[in-house]
């Protein structure tokens, strides 16, 4: 096999896994940045609609690194999926598979399912639970811990910060609660 | 512009350097970044499928991932610590404390909540728009506003 064919594989987490834990080294020494990617959307605010709210009156300018990094991340999006897509399907285990086959959700082709995730599944009341309410959570969430899996589970956690470790531990609470308890519902309607 | 009430969940997130970066060395940064978008895709972490795995304790993946990305961090910053390492500008590398606060409970369990739904933090929402999923423009845009909200009614939550 093929350097190239190698790559378009799927990556295996122990790939994966220090290749994110070394971007908190490079941040840190090519500029002294702490990683953390929610603070974009707050930059985002800030440079956009301000709205004379005081915890967006700051430099935004200044942080504007973070604005470039997640605008790489969104090009890393664009070389993955055009250059080195894997020609697969995407492997599930087969317990999800059957779950998510009894809300009529079949299609793994790509890496989210079509029927969730798409501009027709927006108009019903389902896509919009998932896609509008669902990123609504995300923003005001993750304000609100002051970090998300970036910024508290993989910076704050590698700083040995214990309010980090709480953060991260109320992440998969809520993900766990979410995902057995409630998702069911919204996946039903 | 800060009340001493505020001050801790104010000034997080925002940077200790006190080197202005040019536009010029703000690519050094988009480098990274699509370095680690490509990651995000390859290893398949923007994948709702992984994130319900996870939840649903039907796959290691994620906590294979998650669990090396802290070891490596872990380790790479008590390096830094220990050898004094200084930023490629010459700068000593300073890394804020994270305060406890009760956001991080009450905005971490919304966050969970939200990361099920969506399948999603905030770093996957970008790279999911670049492989073509163009509808979550819509997710990021909640999110946007969802954290200016935040911002709208901060000092009416409890902290």
């Amino acid at each position: 096999m093929s350097l190239i064919e190698i790559i378009k594989e799927p990556w295996p987490w122990y790939v994966a896994g220090p290749l994110i834990g070394l971007t908190v080294p490079i941040l840190l020494i090519i500029g002294n940045k702490s990683f953390g990617i929610s603070s974009s959307l707050r930059h985002i605010c800030a440079a956009c609609i301000p709205a004379n709210i005081s915890f967006f009156k700051y430099d935004w300018k200044k942080e504007s690194w973070n604005l470039f990094f997640v605008f790489g991340i969104f090009l890393g999006g664009i070389i993955a999926a055009y250059f080195l897509a894997n020609p697969n399907p995407v492997e599930i285990t087969p317990q999800l598979s059957e779950q998510l086959a009894t809300y009529g959700i079949t299609d793994h082709s790509g890496l989210l399912p079509k029927e969730l995730f798409s501009w027709e599944s927006l108009f019903t009341l389902r896509g919009f639970i998932m896609i509008v309410l669902g990123g609504f959570l995300v923003g005001f969430g993750t304000r609100y811990a002051g970090g998300c899996t970036s910024g508290h589970a993989i910076m704050g956690i590698s700083n040995l910060q214990w309010p980090s470790l709480v953060a991260t531990i109320c992440f998969m609470i809520g993900g766990f609660i979410m995902a057995n308890l409630i998702l069911p519902y919204i996946l039903s309607l | 512009m800060n009340n001493l009430e505020n001050k801790n969940t104010d000034t997080e997130g925002i940077n200790g350097s006190q080197i202005k970066d040019s536009g010029f060395s703000n690519l050094k940064y988009l480098l990274v970044g699509i370095f680690f978008g490509i990651v995000f895709v390859k290893a398949e972490i923007i994948s709702w499928f992984r994130i319900q795995e996870m939840f649903q304790l039907q796959s290691f993946f994620m906590y294979g991932v998650i669990g090396s990305a802290v070891v490596v961090g872990v380790i790479s910053v008590q390096i830094i610590k220990k050898f004094n390492i200084k930023t490629i500008q010459g700068e000593k590398i300073e890394i804020q404390p994270k305060t406890f606060n009760k956001g991080q409970i009450y905005g971490g369990l919304m966050f969970g909540f939200g990361w099920a739904i969506t399948g999603a933090c905030p770093g996957p929402l970008f790279a999911q728009i670049g492989t073509g999923v163009t509808v979550i423009v819509v997710t990021l845009i909640s999110a946007i506003l969802g954290t200016w909200f935040y911002g709208l009614i901060k000092d009416k939550l409890p902290h």
